[in-house]
């Protein structure tokens, strides 16, 4: 321990299931007013590291340590710190929305006032000030969802884990959610997000990119694009598909990934490939609309990562 | 503690109240199976569809067959002038018994030979086949009894005085009407409170399990038995509810007498439904989702009832199925609902099978709420 306090602290967790490794060694620290996004694609292990920081779910080894509690030892001493908003938030669809606050706040021993006060305020922020008599069960999905944030903080919690909360969620209920989550930083919350979303990783203060269960890298958006060797091509077209079956394994380019509008390259040397590449589109009469370099997203450095660990597997 | 089981509670009778499937749990079972064992179910073989055959013709004959036609046990349907017409009529299921007297039946009577009658009976219900020859029997023996006594009225009156009569003198004790009403409405609380305070109670965890709030629960300081007691205590209250409603309906409707001790019988049910809210437990243990639940409970519900004594007597089971049903609660909870409402015994006959449920309800509580852990696996 170097003096630094971290509010959550793992170390070589380890869980499986019938033999099926869910979470392998993972060892990380989040420090207090942080918010922190595991990344990683479905099966990644993600919700596992969840279950087991939340308390609900036994590691077979290692240890974790949430806002000074042992959730490993004493699975029970963290829960009136810590807030836990699963996958699928479980709403009692047959209660209204100041049902389902007052029922969480009541189970945390919220006072009254401090309740009230709270609910107002996180209804706002969330644009919801006037839904708190309807039924949750008849609310929209981006609803559920920050109703399911609004009851997971209604008691102040120090550290927040969000499962993949804006999963399905439409774009205005996205910002609210994020809105009030950095307005929680200030608040000296400390978050653990896990998203599918790259582009909501890139909030993140620190991203961990997770694949099968271990850490691939962990650190700044910012750092990890820095440190990203090579550069990234982005070519919009109409024929990904066809133009990306010509481009794959030509020397100079790591890796092709379809994306919205067309393809993105990882390549050694960008100024000298574009001309290349243009020439092999043009001769095998594809058509684009352009070819050029532009700055990586979460997503290529995640396309890189698990293509470069593949690669070291095979030699 | 008592402040977030409070919380707790208030929480689940809003959501019982709320939804309606559970809001008509509460009341319809209760009324619909009262009518139905009120009124349909009945154990008594009446009008029994009879088809009558008469070779013979005559008045001795005639004079038999108005007794069937005179008895409310039988219904002659059908007249028939040949016996090869039986065969259809009762795979048509229009007749059930077909009685068929032969030509020379009046003579034989006359000269004192046996005369035969012949009852052909469907079977496939071996119940009402029994009862129906047992009828026939008991018509035929009367006719016989009657004719020989009024040739003897006629040859040798005096030898009348001598002649040796037995006579049963029925005296049914506890129901004295035998009405099969009497005996299936106290026996009816104890199948709908299984019903309904399984089912509700395994339901009430498994939804939650299924909807996910389960797993947000847990993560609240909230106990284990807080939340076991939140999801119980409701169900136990509903269970009392609707054994006052059914017991109500019973006295004020079909007029079965309480003849025994309030007090007992409310302890008596306490302990079943203990009983009960420990099977509903247990259920919701080990199902996933409400449909496997549905599916446990339905392998509870049907061994519960028919093994109790509800509708058979227990002592009509093999000798292995009758020690089986030592474990079933109900066989206990009957015994003590016809024992205070029919026979007015109390404590001092009821007190084994109290205890009986006392040690089951305690048993599956017990290890349904080890079962019950705090964590997903
Ligand atoms: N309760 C469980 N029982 C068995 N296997 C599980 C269970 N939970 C997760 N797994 C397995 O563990 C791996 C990681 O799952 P999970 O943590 O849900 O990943 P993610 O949340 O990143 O999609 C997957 O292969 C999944 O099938
Ligand atoms: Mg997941």
């Amino acid at each position: 321990m170097t003096g630094v306090p971290y509010t959550i602290e793992v170390h070589e967790l380890t869980k499986s299931f019938s033999g099926v490794v869910a979470v392998d060694h993972l060892s990380f620290s989040i420090s207090k007013g942080e918010i922190f996004g595991l990344v990683g694609p479905d099966g990644a292990g993600k919700t596992t590291v969840m279950r087991m920081l939340a308390g609900v779910m036994a590691p077979d080894s290692g240890g974790a340590v949430v806002a000074g509690c042992d959730v490993v030892a004493s699975p029970e001493s963290a829960k009136q710190r810590l807030s836990y908003m699963p996958q699928r938030f479980g709403l009692y669809e047959d209660l209204t929305v100041d049902e389902n606050i007052g029922f969480y706040a009541k189970i945390f021993g919220v006072k009254a006032a401090a309740r009230d006060e709270r609910a107002a305020r996180l209804l706002a922020a969330a644009g919801m000030s006037e839904f708190r008599s309807r039924l949750a069960g008849k609310l929209s999905g981006g609803m559920k969802q920050k109703l399911g944030l609004v009851c997971a903080l209604i008691h102040t919690p120090e550290v927040l884990l969000l499962d993949e909360p804006t999963n399905g969620v439409d774009p205005v209920s996205r910002r609210d959610f994020w809105c009030i989550l950095y307005s929680l930083l200030n608040e000296g919350v400390t978050i653990l997000v896990t998203t599918a979303y790259l582009d909501e990783a890139e909030r993140c203060h620190r991203i961990a990119l997770m694949h099968e269960g271990r850490m691939l890298f962990c650190d700044t958006p910012a750092r990890l694009k820095a440190n990203l060797p090579g550069a990234v091509l982005s070519i919009v077209t109409s024929q990904p598909r066809e133009i990306s079956e010509r481009l794959a394994g030509q020397s100079g380019v790591s890796s092709v990934m379809i994306v919205g509008d067309g393809l993105h390259l990882m390549v050694g040397d960008a100024a000298t490939l574009i001309p290349q590449l243009k020439e092999i589109i043009a001769a095998a009469g594809l058509s684009y609309e352009s070819i050029e370099q532009v700055a990586p997203t979460v997503e290529d450095l995640f396309v890189e990562a698990v293509t470069g660990t593949m690669r070291g597997m095979e030699q | 503690m008592i402040g977030r089981l409070r919380h707790m509670l208030i929480k689940e009778f809003i959501q019982v109240f709320r939804d309606k499937r559970a809001r008509f749990f509460l009341f319809g079972p209760p009324i619909i199976q009262m009518l139905i064992f009120g009124y349909a179910a009945t154990l008594e073989i009446k009008h029994v569809p009879t088809a009558i055959v008469d070779y013979d013709n005559s008045q001795v004959s005639r004079d038999l067959i108005s007794r069937f036609t005179a008895s409310r046990y039988f219904d002659v349907r059908h007249r028939l002038a040949d016996s090869r017409q039986i065969a259809a009529v009762i795979e048509r299921g229009d007749a059930v018994l077909a009685i068929q007297i032969n030509a020379g039946f009046a003579r034989r009577v006359r000269k004192g030979q046996v005369a035969h009658v012949q009852v052909i009976v469907d079977s496939s219900n071996s119940n009402t086949a029994l009862v129906g020859l047992g009828y026939v029997n008991e018509v035929t023996g009367a006719f016989a009894g009657d004719y020989q006594l009024e040739t003897l009225q006629r040859t040798s009156p005096l030898a009348i005085a001598r002649m040796p009569k037995i006579v049963l003198d029925r005296r049914p004790w506890y129901n004295t009407d035998m009405s099969s009403q009497w005996f299936f409405v106290p026996g009816v609380i104890g199948n709908l409170l299984l019903v309904i305070v399984m089912t509700l109670t395994a339901f009430a965890v498994v939804r939650e399990r299924e909807i996910g709030t389960l797993e947000q629960i847990m993560v609240t300081p909230i106990r284990r038995a807080e939340f076991i007691l939140g999801k119980t205590i409701p169900f136990f209250l509903i269970g009392l509810f609707d054994a006052l409603l059914i017991s109500s309906v019973g006295t004020l409707w079909f007029k079965v007498p309480l003849r025994g001790s309030l007090a007992v019988l409310t302890l008596g049910t306490v302990l079943f439904l203990f009983c009960v809210l420990g099977i509903g437990l247990f259920i919701s243990t080990v199902s996933l989702t409400q449909q496997q639940a549905m599916v446990t409970g339905f392998f509870f519900i049907m061994p519960s009832i028919i093994f109790s004594g509800f509708g058979s007597p227990i002592s009509s089971m093999p000798t292995f199925l009758q020690y089986l049903t030592y474990i079933n609660p109900m066989r206990y909870y009957q015994t003590v609902l016809r024992g205070i409402y029919l026979k007015g015994v109390g404590l001092e006959a009821l007190w084994p099978h109290l205890a009986a449920m006392a040690l089951i309800g305690g048993v599956m509580l017990t290890i349904s709420i080890l079962r019950f852990h705090k964590s997903l696996e």
